[in-house]
């Protein structure tokens, strides 16, 4: 049954995600990316990886897609105003887009995807177990990226200050 | 999975829904009635006796309206938005335990839908994921007054989830699970988080009036600025979702501080008090105190509704970041330090 799940959800995904690129409306297109988002907790949770599910759940769909949200109903972007690309942007793009294609199937010839990936430790996205992983052997990239974290907030607090002086 | 396993939980989810909408509607009722008592009047007192057939003549009323979709609306959203709020002030009692597992027939039955072991996480995705049925719906009206009351909602909500969740973790750092059930049971006869947490509690509670767009949060809705809020498109029973999803929510979050803070179905002496009544009735009167400890928030919610003005947006804000993130930070710090003093002697 799980493999049956996981092609159905698969599909959604890949459905989802194309329409985010086909939709018209920016608007439509963050939603579709939300549904892709939803689909991706699906796989999490068919993974066994509950914690990891939860997180993408939180973090992506209601979070950080909240802001684009936010963002593009500000801007109030519709057709009418979106800027007509000219032709030798379009050519470009479809030239980036074949190299793309190219690269990710020497990639996929190179990787041997006819052997599927066994997790050795099913229970190793539970809560527990991530924790015990993260702040044992992996603590100090952990602590790093943080730091990493910390210090973009900062910026972001620094750049979005007005000068004193201007002020 | 066997067949009797999902006809039991068929039968919990059933009831607990219906029990939630029930509850929601009489929340209208009841506040009408606490305004009416704050404020030195009768309140509804026409329809039935005390007038407690009202949320009944309310809800029929709503059915009856004509239902109004804008032309310049994007038609499917401005449906999808309704429906996405009640979906998400619904999905949020499944993991709250509705008391200790009851012997029906022979048979033990958890009253709780799924005892997952990210159940606080999820019930905080939930909340977070209640903000995209306001906003859906403020921008498909294609009104600007919708529109601003949508973003005032998405960004109240985004800044006080942050104070929400920090909030929690100080409660989980005591409690070592992330499960709803594992927290409750800790909390066995009088042994409340509450008293362990009370600065939590107090930041957890302002949070939950300022996610469910209560007053004095209510910016979202606000009359003298906005017209009528993010619905101000919406009629029909389109407006009724939006405004019975703001009562499931109200129903939910007290449901999940009686649960995280409150002790659940726990209650002082239910030792000699299960004894008593026996595995079938015990765990029935544990629900029947939790519900008594929801209807207490409930009301809470509603005296201060009628007691505190709204605030201002600035104020609101100010509130948020500078005042209630770094004291749920210098909370965690505390437990934090407490607990390793605790576990070193």
């Amino acid at each position: 049954m799980g493999t049956q799940v996981f092609y159905f959800v698969a599909t959604l995904s890949i459905i989802f995600s194309l329409m985010v690129i086909f939709a018209k409306n920016p608007i439509h297109s963050v939603l579709y990316l939300i549904l892709t988002f939803f689909t991706f907790t699906v796989h999490y949770v068919l993974l066994n990886a509950q914690f990891l599910a939860v997180v993408n759940f939180i973090v992506y769909m209601g979070a950080i897609m909240v802001l684009f949200l936010f963002v593009l109903m500000l801007l109030n972007l519709n057709k009418e105003t979106e800027p007509v690309k000219s032709p030798l942007i379009k050519i470009v793009g479809v030239i980036a887009g074949c190299c793309l294609i190219v690269t990710l199937v020497g990639s996929f010839k190179a990787v041997s995807i006819n052997s599927p990936l066994i997790l050795k430790d099913p229970g190793l996205g539970l809560v527990e177990n991530l924790g015990k992983e993260l702040f044992g052997p992996f603590l100090l990239p952990f602590e790093l990226s943080s730091l990493l974290l910390l210090a973009a907030m900062v910026g972001a607090v620094l750049l979005s200050k007005r000068d004193e002086v201007e002020a | 999975m066997d067949i009797a396993f999902i006809i039991e939980k068929f039968i919990l989810v059933a009831v607990i829904f219906g029990i939630s909408l029930v509850i929601a509607m009489y929340s209208t009722y009841a506040e009408r009635k606490v305004a009416a008592y704050l404020q030195d009047r009768l309140g509804p007192d026409r329809a039935g006796p005390f007038g407690i057939l009202q949320p009944l003549a309310d809800g029929l009323k709503m059915f009856m309206k004509e239902e109004i979709i804008p032309t310049t609306s994007s038609k499917w959203l401005f449906i999808v938005g309704p429906g996405l709020a009640l979906l998400c002030a619904c999905i949020g009692t499944a993991v709250i335990p509705w008391g200790s597992p009851m012997l029906i027939g022979g048979k033990v039955v958890p009253l709780q839908v799924s005892d997952i072991n990210v159940g606080v996480l999820y019930i905080f995705g939930v909340v977070s994921l209640g903000v995209y049925g306001v906003m859906i719906g403020g921008w498909a009206s294609n009104n600007k007054y919708s529109l601003l009351s949508a973003i005032r909602a998405a960004s109240q909500n985004i800044s006080y989830e942050i104070a929400m969740g920090l909030s929690i973790i100080a409660l989980l750092l005591m409690t070592n699970t992330l499960s709803l059930k594992e927290i409750v049971d800790q909390q066995h006869g009088f042994n409340w988080n509450v008293w362990y947490q009370p600065l939590g509690f107090l930041i957890f509670m302002v949070c939950s009036f300022a996610e469910t767009n209560r007053a004095p949060f209510d910016l979202p809705e606000c009359e003298t600025e906005l017209i009528g809020g993010y619905h101000t498109e919406y009629s029909s029973m389109k407006l009724g979702f939006y405004l019975f999803a703001e009562y499931i929510n109200m129903f939910v979050s007290s449901a999940v501080m009686a649960t995280l803070y409150f002790g659940g179905y726990n209650y002082p002496g239910m030792d000699s008090m299960a004894t008593l009544l026996g595995p079938t009735w015990a765990p029935l009167f544990g629900t029947a105190i939790l519900f008594g400890k929801i209807f207490f928030f409930i009301f809470f919610f509603m005296w201060v509704r009628w007691t505190i003005p709204r605030f201002r947006y600035d104020q609101l804000m100010n509130l948020g970041w500078k005042g209630l993130i770094p004291l749920a930070i210098a909370n965690i710090i505390i437990t934090g330090v407490v607990i390793a003093i605790i576990e070193k002697f």
